[in-house]
């Protein structure tokens, strides 16, 4: 049994760090969080000649064709340095539906650009209130022409392209929703800013007016599609979280060894030992089940679905746990804008919503439970 | 990322499942799953009675202790071979609890202090199940703080004399042997004044009194010394360095990596999926199914963090302090998911026993939680050891750290 990454992938997980260490400090995270720009091009373009953006998509459509795995690896660090770029939305929501459904055409005109930096890509599937679900969607596409609103949808102010879940029929059944592709810069869509939690990552509506768009994937596998976009974000989601939590709970314990209070280490009071140690139980356990996840996804196990889910929730909790009580240890300084627990409390928190809430994921977890042990 | 088994492991494994399915004591296995839960009971037999007979039965063919030496009982494994064993023995694993003591914590201790004739007669017999050992160290006076232990040990002539009083104590009603710690110089700081002993429980002057627990069992005794004598060639270690053996002994205590952790969660989902509530099945209700779902992920976290463990063991690295939290979580978690069962269960789940809901498993399931958040380290000493080893932070300040044990004020239990 090797249930842990191999020697190459943690070679390429040091180089992330350091190379994000470098590029990818709080300071140069802040200018995007205090609004001097709408994310890190840098970084992204550096993320790009790392061949980070590319490290699961296929040689033949210009990534490294590493595997999910490494990705796996890269999520964790882009966590842990609260990165400031499209990743998520473009890597894990945008690349894996085009590579669960895109025809070769469209492989072949987006992947490589995802792979070089030179196009950011979303999913357009919230409208408003409300997780995913097939009746949430009314968005409609008749003749390859979409109608109707879509927020929020993560970075969707700075994408190039985005793929929309739009309803194609009224029969009550996941067949009713397809999925689009939509070029954002080819007009017909109107796209507009929200503010948000966690400005390091934005948010935006996106009206569609009749607007062209090409279908990807068959007509009425959309819900399908977004199923398994959904679990495998959800995976590659939890990385970065479990990146987050150890990174805030490392903030919280060097801040212990740090302070002094009471003529003592704060780090020396039971109630501050015991709060970190929860926070280390809580990270430990989402690492693992991540792990778990991780596993899934490179060998597309039948385990994913329920793996994903799992893994989702205890990430979740942990980067929440994590984030809140960082801010906790370092009393007053913590709630400080100076301070950066803040920033890992916010992308914490918003990355608790972004695929849909915990209501959710605790839904989908025991359905597929139930399923499994049914079969 | 795999969890496949390296060749020599596949061979390995294969070898002990065939031997194990064709020795097992099988009538029992049914039974054996169903009290995973802290309350291993047969019907009609005697535990400790097929508790020895398979540990005979292993020992003979050479599967007793696999991580001993040969020597001493047992087989010489690498520790991943042990962890192979454990999943491979699974429910039967339930009947070594009865020496999880004696081989867990006495024999390593044995092994790293005694005398070499000694460990040659008295580790086999403890191997094969045929002598039962016991760890004499909590007193009512030092359970978290072991060292403030106040049984007494003054030499006269080549014996020990002792006299004292352990607490706490597991399976002293049944054991032949035991490790004993205790105080031979009160008047330096407390860790400087102790001695470590095993003596034969059969000893004059020793009395075990079984403790009737908050469930209604009899897991531990009181054991009482009243002028009981040691030769000197049973000592561990030096006098004065019991501190230091006990720690050996202590180190023991988490060897349990790979041994499933019970945590209530697959009897209480499996509960669920069957069970109607006022409006409706349980599991389509939507609170249930949050509380079911959280519970989930921790069972489903501790397995992987074992799994993990277990992996290191496996390329011949050493599993670190950070899997203490295996105890941590599952021990509240048991009693969580006991008291959520009962919640579900309504006004009758105060009902017990036979005539409980399920035969009663979730309330002996309740009342035997506490115990497990206590024994071998309470949550606060487990929260401590995660901050201290893992994360680095200070020790707790300890104000009777440089003071004679004798002038340290003492009170209560």
């Amino acid at each position: 049994m090797n249930f842990d990454f191999s020697d190459d992938q943690k070679q390429l997980r040091d180089q992330a760090r350091k190379f994000l260490a470098e590029k990818c400090s709080p300071k140069a995270v802040r200018v995007v969080l205090d609004g001097k720009a709408p994310y890190d091009k840098e970084l992204w373009k550096g993320l790009a000649e790392m061949g980070f953006l590319g490290v699961a998509i296929p040689e033949e459509f210009g990534g490294a064709g590493a595997g999910h795995l490494e990705l796996c690896v890269i999520a964790e660090e882009m966590g842990r340095a609260n990165a400031p770029v499209p990743f998520s939305s473009t890597v894990y929501l945008a690349a894996e539906a085009l590579l669960i459904a895109g025809s070769d055409t469209q492989k072949k005109k987006w992947l490589p650009a995802i792979a070089s930096g030179e196009a950011i890509g979303t999913l357009a599937l919230f409208e408003g209130k409300g997780n995913p679900s097939r009746k949430n969607i009314k968005l409609t596409a008749a003749n390859g022409v979409l109608n109707g609103v879509k927020k929020p949808v993560a970075d969707g102010a700075i994408a190039d392209f985005a793929v929309v879940a739009a309803r194609t029929g009224s029969s009550g059944r996941d067949s009713d929703i397809s999925l689009f592709l939509v070029d954002l810069k080819a007009g017909g869509a109107e796209v507009k800013s929200l503010t948000n939690l966690d400005p390091t990552r934005g948010q935006a509506e996106i009206s569609f007016k009749d607007c062209r768009a090409e279908p990807l994937g068959a007509a009425g596998d959309g819900w399908s599609i977004l199923t398994q976009v959904l679990d495998r974000a959800a995976v590659l989601c939890a990385f970065e979280q479990v990146g987050g939590s150890d990174r805030a709970l490392e903030m919280g314990r060097d801040y212990a060894l740090d302070r002094i209070a009471f003529g003592r280490q704060i780090g020396s009071f039971q109630a501050v030992k015991h709060m970190l140690a929860d926070m280390y139980v809580s990270a430990t356990l989402a690492r693992s089940n991540s792990y778990y996840g991780a596993w899934a996804l490179s060998t597309n196990a039948a385990e994913l679905p329920e793996a994903a889910a799992a893994a989702r929730i205890s990430a979740t909790q942990a980067f929440q746990h994590c984030a809140k009580n960082n801010i906790q240890v370092h009393g007053g300084m913590g709630f400080t804008w100076e301070f950066d627990c803040h920033m890992y409390y916010r992308r914490a928190n918003a990355m608790a919503l972004g695929l849909g809430s915990l209501t959710y994921w605790e839904d989908q977890l025991i359905d597929r439970m139930r399923k499994k042990n049914a079969a | 990322m795999n969890f496949d088994d390296t060749p020599q492991e596949a061979e390995f494994r294969a070898t002990a499942r065939a031997w194990i399915s064709a020795n097992a004591p099988k009538q029992y296995e049914d039974e054996l799953r169903k009290s995973s839960l802290g309350r291993t009971v047969l019907k009609n037999a005697n535990i400790l009675e097929v508790a020895k007979a398979w540990q005979k039965k292993k020992a003979d063919a050479g599967w007793a202790c696999l991580h001993w030496p040969k020597e001493y009982g047992g087989r010489g494994s690498s520790p991943i071979e042990r962890v192979i064993w454990q999943q491979e023995e699974g429910p039967f694993g339930q009947l070594s609890r009865m020496f999880i003591i004696g081989h867990g914590m006495c024999g390593p201790t044995m092994m790293a202090f005694a005398r070499e004739e000694h460990k040659r007669t008295y580790l086999p017999p403890l191997a094969s199940g045929e002598k039962v050992w016991c760890q004499l160290f909590s007193e009512p006076a030092g359970g978290s703080d072991v060292a403030g232990l106040r049984t007494r040990a003054e030499k006269d002539g080549d014996d020990w004399v002792i006299n004292g009083q352990k607490i706490w104590t597991s399976g002293a009603h049944y054991s032949d042997y035991g490790i004993l710690l205790t105080r031979t110089d009160p008047t330096v700081p407390k860790h400087k004044g102790l001695t470590m002993f095993f003596l034969d429980m059969k000893s004059p002057g020793v009395e075990v009194r079984p403790i009737k627990q908050a469930s209604g069992a009899s897991d531990f005794n009181e054991v009482y010394f009243t002028n009981v004598r040691i030769p000197d060639h049973q000592r561990l270690g030096e006098v004065g360095d019991g501190w230091n053996v006990s720690l050996t002994t202590l180190m023991n205590e988490r060897s349990a990596i790979g041994a499933a952790v019970s945590t209530g969660f697959p009897e209480l989902f499996e509960y669920c999926s069957s069970l109607m509530l006022d409006d409706g099945p349980a599991i389509e209700d939507r609170a249930v199914r949050s509380k079911l779902a959280n519970w989930a992920v921790k069972a489903s976290g501790l397995k992987y963090t074992s799994m993990r463990a277990i992996s290191a063991l496996s390329k011949g690295e050493r599993p670190g302090p950070e899997n203490s939290i295996g105890k941590l979580v599952a021990g509240s978690m048991i009693q969580d998911v006991a008291t959520y069962a009962l919640d579900l269960q309504g006004a009758s789940g105060v009902i017990s026993g036979e005539d409980a809901e399920l035969a009663g498993r979730f309330q002996a399931m309740l009342l035997r939680a506490p115990g497990t958040r206590v024994e071998g380290g309470t949550d606060e000493i487990m929260r401590n050891i995660i901050a201290e080893r893992v994360l680095g932070l200070p020790g707790d300040i300890r104000v009777d750290k440089d003071v004679p044990f004798n002038k340290i004020p003492t009170k209560g239990r």
